[in-house]
């Protein structure tokens, strides 16, 4: 079995009976959320959905609310107003059948620096139960999938910040999650780093049918097929698929339907994040 | 956007599922804590300089008296020996605590919270686990100890184990607790000034209870109220095969309050977590 037959057989099979709410639902769906820290409010009435099997970017410009809203499908927060639900795992009802079926790459490196790389995805398998024998099976693959398998025994400090993040994302995949949420992923990476991220990425979507939220700030990272959601100053401006978003807007291009949409005339597209 | 089919996952998990999990979290500590050889040492050395240079000195100038449970007169090592296990435990579980700042400023915390499995059982796991270490450090300790001449009967190495489960497990607790309070690592200077010393002074660790009276009635007080006195006791008694049932109550209590008060603390709708974001994220 190959390392993308390792992903794609991702369902678990000790799976229970069917139910009809979870069979239909999309793999994210934000109802409604709303969120504050004390009187400052970081989400409003926040709404969107996340297709199975697609790649939807969440835009938005640092401090627009996305670090927020990725704490609360996490559960890292309570969710005060509105619901969240995964593939209709209501993630506040039911959080253990929710997150089951999540991957997360955070915005911070969430990496034991003084283990090995093996040691963190062996740990990351036990926090989802996953056995001994099984989670060093599917680490060789996940390692050999993203071109680290000869690091395996290095510690973490000692991997470059790319391969760090290539890493994390190895590790977010590593219990099958059907939906998969990245942080700024590419913050801090150079081109080269950042674009063998984005594909990586996208090939889940198309290969595996993995679910992708995307957060960033950076326009060149939209894709033209990609969903797109506009979040600004903690309200969702804008969603739909990229284009349509774009003629929407009156824009021409991602950057000119953002600066409509936001008022803004801060420039977003570099890739030097 | 639109919604296609997709099998459920199952609901609820498996023991095995559970035991996975917490051997890997012990696991994990255990890596840690082989890896910080520092941490070890200071562990040892930080008892053995009350046993070998505090003690020594005292030794004269501290009489006792026979107490239970000693049944005869005995060396004021051997009497500070119990206390000095509580005080392994008592760092181990601040130590604990700071890592657990430590790991929510780094980003490592996260791994452990968005994992699926019961967030009470993740932390009773984290607490298990670091109770786990600090059992190393004071059996460590002890074979030391025994070349100082102090030596427990045979049994009471075996005797003492469950007392030093439940007295690490409740401050290890106490510790997760106020990890939960704490925001910024700097802070937790203060748990050193405000907690620990305290705790292990003001307890009879280092003089019986009924010294402490003689000088001072309401200091005597402060150290009954004081649950570090109790794992002191329930330590101290277990070592020469007995139960001091009240320590045990109090030990017992006072476990039950901290995981309770940690696990509170750490829910996303109550505690910390909802605070803020982390630094640079929004």
């Amino acid at each position: 079995m190959t390392a993308t037959d390792a992903f794609s057989s991702g369902q678990d099979t000790r799976d229970i009976p069917s139910r009809p709410d979870v069979m239909a639902a999309p793999a994210l769906s934000i109802d409604g959320v709303s969120h504050a820290y004390g009187a400052r409010r970081a989400l409003i009435d926040i709404g969107f959905s996340v297709a199975p099997a697609s790649f939807t970017a969440l835009l938005g410009l640092n401090g627009a609310g996305k670090s927020t809203l990725f704490s609360l499908i996490t559960r890292l927060f309570g969710i005060q107003h509105g619901r969240i639900g995964i593939f209709g795992h209501d993630v506040a009802r039911t959080p253990g059948e929710a997150l089951r079926l999540l991957g997360v790459v955070f915005q911070p490196r969430t990496l034991d620096l003084d283990l090995s790389v093996t040691q963190n995805l062996l740990y990351h398998a036990a926090l989802h139960g996953i056995g001994r024998r099984d989670a060093r099976g599917r680490s060789h693959e996940v390692l050999a999938r993203i071109g680290l398998a000869d690091r395996a025994g290095s510690k973490v400090r000692d991997l470059s910040g790319g391969q760090m993040r290539r890493l994390e994302i190895a590790r977010a995949l590593l219990h099958r999650p059907r939906l998969l949420l990245l942080d700024e992923a590419t913050v801090g990476l150079d081109v080269k780093a950042r674009a063998d991220i984005l594909t990586h990425v996208r090939e889940l979507v198309a290969e595996q049918g993995i679910s992708v939220l995307w957060a960033t700030h950076l326009f060149d990272e939209i894709g033209a097929s990609d969903d797109l959601v506009v979040l600004h100053q903690g309200r969702v401006l804008a969603k739909g698929e990229a284009p349509r978003v774009i003629a929407d807007a009156g824009g021409s291009d991602i950057n000119t339907a953002f600066m409509r949409l936001t008022g803004s005339a801060e420039p977003s597209a570099g890739a030097t994040s | 956007m639109t919604s296609t089919t997709i099998t459920p996952t199952r609901s609820g998990f498996s023991a095995a599922e559970y035991l996975t999990c917490l051997n890997g979290i012990v696991w994990r500590e255990a890596l840690r804590f082989l890896h910080q050889r520092e941490r070890f040492i200071s562990a040892l050395v930080r008892p053995l300089v009350w046993l070998f240079i505090f003690a020594a000195g005292f030794r004269q100038v501290l009489g006792l008296s026979i107490i239970p449970p000693y049944e005869t007169y005995i060396l004021y090592e051997v009497y500070i020996a119990p206390g000095l296990m509580a005080m392994i435990q008592l760092f181990n579980g601040m130590q604990s605590s700071l890592s657990m700042v430590y790991d929510r400023e780094m980003g490592n915390m996260r791994t452990l919270l968005v994992s699926p499995l019961p967030r009470w059982f993740l932390l009773s796991c984290k607490l298990l686990a670091g109770t786990a270490v600090s059992l190393l450090q004071v059996y460590a300790f002890l074979l030391i100890a025994w070349f100082w001449d102090i030596a427990p009967p045979p049994a009471g190495y075996l005797t003492v184990l469950p007392a030093l489960v439940l007295s690490g497990l409740m401050l290890g607790a106490l510790g997760m607790l106020i990890s939960s309070g704490i925001k910024q690592l700097e802070n937790f200077a203060g748990v050193m000034n405000f907690v620990i010393f305290p705790m292990f002074f003001a307890s009879s660790a280092l003089y019986p209870l009924w010294r402490i009276l003689e000088s001072s009635p309401m200091l005597y007080y402060v150290c009954l109220f004081n649950p570090f006195t109790h794992a002191v006791e329930l330590i101290r008694f277990a070592l020469y095969g007995q139960v001091n049932w009240i320590a045990l109550a109090v030990v017992g209590g006072c476990t039950i309050v901290f995981m309770v008060g940690a696990i509170l603390a750490y829910d996303p709708s109550r505690g910390l977590i909802r605070r803020g974001p982390a630094g640079g994220e929004t």
